[in-house]
């Protein structure tokens, strides 16, 4: 029998979604998908590179299908050779996980042009939301707020113009951008004037394309973000909010929900307009909209990411919703299982990522091999790694090995988890950012739930003990 | 004197920002590196004259490995 849980926990008996999916991803986001896969009853087809023919998200697969040499462009990148694995695995579906070519509209359109459904958004939802100034004017005619600035800049004398026009200080963007690359932060109108050279010249040697545009620059503001989820029909609902206010360079370390910024009121708010924007661009599949919350409670928007979120696992443990689950639905073309009040957020749940770079060395990246692996076990922690014991960390990916996450019925509980948790792990071979979450979760300001966006760089800054 | 600036990382050459026979300063960028899809530049720890390149842009280099000397 091949009966399988509704998200919510309804019983339900329905044809499998899918005969086969290819996941064109590795790490700790590919194992994730195939747990989706098996609790469907879906078989799973892995990618791997060179670099990963002994990694655990390969052997765990149903099948598996070498898609060329190490550096990502020459495979997890590679669209050609990710669509030929698609031909001859016969999978007739693809989960594109996050990163790598999750938000390319071409790569979402080649999928369908050869007959396989891709799990995420329509490619136009995607190329909308992948030009941060299309994304902006979308939402602002949308009636979604955003963050007092501009449309693409013509020239230095226009950034000078809409700069004096929106207020000081400033931010220089690309608009192909994201990542917090290429952003040139301004206080003065002698920096825009510097700054529109370097913030063009980063653009175009990062995208290809040199096009920037600004926003006013929200001091003391935090990344809180919001979770939908839309059917074919044009049904949506948010799943509430998640708070990602802890971020180094621009790559987010800690993460919970729900964000201690957040009441009943904002939480409202936030959710209408997300559910708002969502149904402005014609929406499918999960999504993620990132909103600016000012100490005020003003909130802008930022951007969307139209795409499975690393974060995902805090709001499944405050909803109950299995969110990759419920993706695989929504793209076979099911409807929305669930209607908006009959979602609930329950309980405090901590994202941890653990990154092998090294805390000593101003976080520079630690390749190597993971000579022992302890993870904490319990009801109330879940591990999504990439890596076991004996792992190679190479230098061909991202830094994450695992996010460790917890949950508890309060803020506090959570955090007490997430101590105990962080007590339980021992990583040997690569160094870690262990400490740092260490140091975050025994901070008074962090305890009274009182970040921004610039909490942490200043955190590390501080001298320890 | 001559100084051999090293890898402080196991990754890849990303960028090639000098040329032999160039005068850098110290701090000056000569090396551009990539590792777990990080930029990490590596500076001239001191002035003086760029002697040798040992490396290519898009070459595996191991940690220690020297990619330029300086005299």
């Amino acid at each position: 029998m091949r009966g399988r849980l509704f998200p919510l926990g309804a019983e339900c008996y329905l044809p499998a979604v899918f005969r086969r999916v290819l996941v064109a991803n590795r790490g700790e986001i590919a194992r994730r998908v195939f747990r989706a896969c098996r609790a469907l009853g879906v078989e799973s087809v892995a990618v791997f590179s060179e670099a990963d023919a002994d990694a655990p998200h390969v052997r765990e697969a149903d099948h598996a299908v070498p898609i060329g040499p190490p550096p990502a462009r020459d495979s997890y990148l590679d669209q050609g050779a990710l669509l030929a694995a698609v031909r001859s695995s016969g999978a007739d579906a693809v989960h594109p996980g996050y990163g790598f070519l999750s938000e390319n509209a071409g790569f979402a359109e080649a999928v369908s042009a050869i007959g396989a459904t891709w799990i995420g958004p329509p490619p136009a939802a995607i190329a909308a939301m992948g030009d941060k100034a299309t994304a902006r004017s979308v939402m602002q005619r949308a009636g979604v707020p955003v963050t007092p600035g501009s449309d693409v800049l013509h020239d230095v004398d226009d950034a000078v113009a809409t700069a004096a026009r929106v207020g000081y200080p400033v931010l220089l963007k690309a608009s192909a951008g994201g990542g917090g690359i290429g952003m040139v932060p301004c206080e003065t109108e002698a920096d825009v004037r510097k700054g529109f050279a370097t913030a063009t010249a980063r653009a175009t040697s990062a995208f290809g394309h040199g096009a920037v545009y600004l926003e006013r620059l929200v001091h003391g503001a935090r990344h809180v973000e919001v979770q939908v989820a839309a059917d074919a029909k044009g049904e949506v609902v948010h799943l509430f909010e998640r708070e990602c206010s802890l971020q180094r360079r621009h790559q987010k370390v800690l993460e919970e929900a729900p964000s201690p910024a957040v009441d009943g009121t904002l939480r409202e708010a936030l959710g209408a307009a997300a559910v708002q924007a969502a149904r402005a661009i014609g929406y499918a599949n999960l999504g993620t909209l990132e909103f600016l919350l000012g100490p005020d409670g003003s909130f802008y928007f930022m951007e969307m990411n139209t795409r499975l979120q690393v974060e995902h696992p805090i709001t499944e443990w405050t909803t109950g919703v299995d969110l990759v689950q419920l993706q695989l639905r929504l793209a076979a073309g099911e409807p929305l299982p669930f209607a908006q009040p009959e979602l609930r957020q329950r309980g405090h749940a901590i994202e941890m990522r653990v990154y092998a770079e090294d805390p000593a060395k101003n976080f520079l990246p630690s390749p190597g091999t993971i000579t022992r692996l302890r993870w904490p076990a319990g009801d109330d922690v879940r591990v999504d790694a990439g890596v076991e014991q004996g792992s190679k960390v190479t230098p061909f990916y991202d830094p994450l090995l695992a996010k460790l996450v917890v949950r508890g019925p309060t803020r506090d509980a959570a955090i007490a988890c997430a101590l105990a948790a962080l007590s339980a792990t021992e990583i040997e071979g690569v160094k870690t950012n262990l400490d740092v979450h260490r140091r975050i979760l025994e901070d008074a300001a962090f305890r009274r739930g009182e970040v921004s966006i610039s909490y942490l760089g200043e955190l590390m800054k501080r001298p320890q003990g | 004197m001559a100084t051999q600036v090293e890898a402080q990382i196991t990754g890849s050459v990303w960028k090639i920002e000098v040329s032999v026979g160039q005068e850098v300063s110290e701090g000056d960028v000569l090396v551009i590196l990539e590792s777990m899809k990080m930029e990490i530049p590596v500076e001239a720890p001191a002035r003086g004259r760029v002697a040798e390149i040992r490396v290519e842009e898009g070459a595996s280099v191991d940690e220690g490995a020297v990619l330029v000397v300086l005299e």
